[in-house]
């Protein structure tokens, strides 16, 4: 079982790399988590440029196909997805009867510094990752004041929280599972 | 003036009558942007009639999620993902009829429709021919069937809100079925 996990923000000591690394530490020891760190070389979403997207796509393209499942952790820009994550996302759903995205079990998570945790965000992600094919799970972690959120062990303070990821992570990994047995 | 009396066939030709699928069709319609009629097909179906010599039948389909046909191919691959059929988890729906009633061309069939592992009750209604004899001594019957659903209840919820209000695409979807059947020669 492989697990991608993708963070929206580009930022290299972002809150949503650091909710990332607290969902691995809760997944079972069954579960490889691997970190994609090629967003920011993922060029603009250009049609002409389909024929030969380029390194940085294909090993975007290739990880996803290689993941059993996807886990994005998403801060949110002006009420919705960053640009950058959107573009990823768009260039995974092409062509779209083949596309990596197709059919995989992904899970949307967030964190912001604000009150509402990235929740519009997490909502668009999500609506664009099953417009784009993905088999996603119907659940939000909006982590909000992400500042104060962590506990210094890196679990999230909040013990309902805590839990609520676990429980996300747990239906994410079944639908690969029933994936994997299919 | 004398009345001439009028026998209504009520008995289901007796016999397995089987798919002629390249003169038989499953369609489904639903209204689209509130205006609008959006209409699609299915290319793969499969249907057996089975009729017994009290006149008893039963008729059993089954139609391959992945074959559903519309205009335009990134529409048609959005159909087959988990947002609508989910073809890969769930690739065949399925009819079996409970209780068929005939009453000249008339045809009203109780039966249980499944799509994504969902089955409920439903009620089609249209028409069945008598037998006739065609080419190369094949007997055959027309059978055409319609009914209305209510697609959340068979797991296909998706929708988007409109602007102004209302939603992209109406609940319930009418189904339309056209079926060539031929008398099984075995």
């Amino acid at each position: 079982m492989r697990v991608l996990g993708i963070t929206g923000s580009l930022r290299s000591d972002s809150h949503n790399g650091r909710l990332l690394r607290t969902a691995e530490a809760l997944l079972p020891p069954e579960a490889e988590f691997v970190a994609f760190t090629g967003l920011k070389a993922i060029p603009p979403f250009d049609e002409d440029d389909e024929p030969n997207p380029g390194t940085a796509v294909g090993r975007w393209r290739a990880e996803i196909g290689r993941a059993d499942a996807l886990l994005f952790a998403t801060p949110e820009y002006n009420s919705s997805i960053p640009g950058a994550l959107k573009n990823a996302v768009d260039w995974a759903s092409r062509p779209f009867a083949t596309a990596a995205l197709r059919n995989r079990p992904a899970a949307v998570i967030g964190a912001s510094t604000g009150m509402f945790g990235a929740v519009w965000a997490q909502a668009e992600l999500r609506k664009a990752l099953a417009a784009a094919g993905a088999r996603v799970i119907d659940r939000e972690l909006p982590v909000a004041d992400v500042e104060n959120a962590f506990a210094a062990d890196g679990t999230l303070a909040e013990h309902d929280q805590e839990l609520a990821l676990g429980e996300i992570l747990a239906e994410l990994l079944a639908q690969a599972d029933m994936r994997i047995a299919a | 003036m004398s009345a001439t009396a009028v026998e209504t066939t009520t008995k289901l030709p007796v016999g397995t009558w089987k798919l002629d699928p390249t003169h038989s069709s499953a369609s489904f319609a639903v209204k689209h942007m509130v205006v609008a009629t959006f209409r699609g097909r299915f290319e793969n179906i499969d249907a057996t009639l089975a009729v017994g010599d009290d006149g008893a039948g039963q008729l059993l389909g089954t139609v391959d999620a992945g074959s559903i046909v519309v205009k335009d191919e990134n529409l048609q691959a959005h159909l087959g993902s988990p947002d609508f059929f989910d073809t890969e988890r769930y690739p065949e729906l399925r009819f079996a009829s409970k209780a068929i009633r005939r009453d000249g061309e008339e045809l009203v069939i109780d039966g249980e429709l499944t799509i994504k592992d969902h089955t409920h009750a439903v009620e089609a209604r249209g028409t069945v021919t008598d037998p006739h004899e065609t080419l190369g001594g094949a007997v055959k019957i027309g059978l055409t069937l319609e009914t209305i659903i209510d697609r959340t209840q068979f797991g296909l919820e998706w929708n988007a809100p409109l602007p102004k209000g209302g939603f992209a695409l109406a609940n319930d979807v009418k189904l339309t079925v056209e079926l060539e059947l031929a008398q099984d020669g075995e």
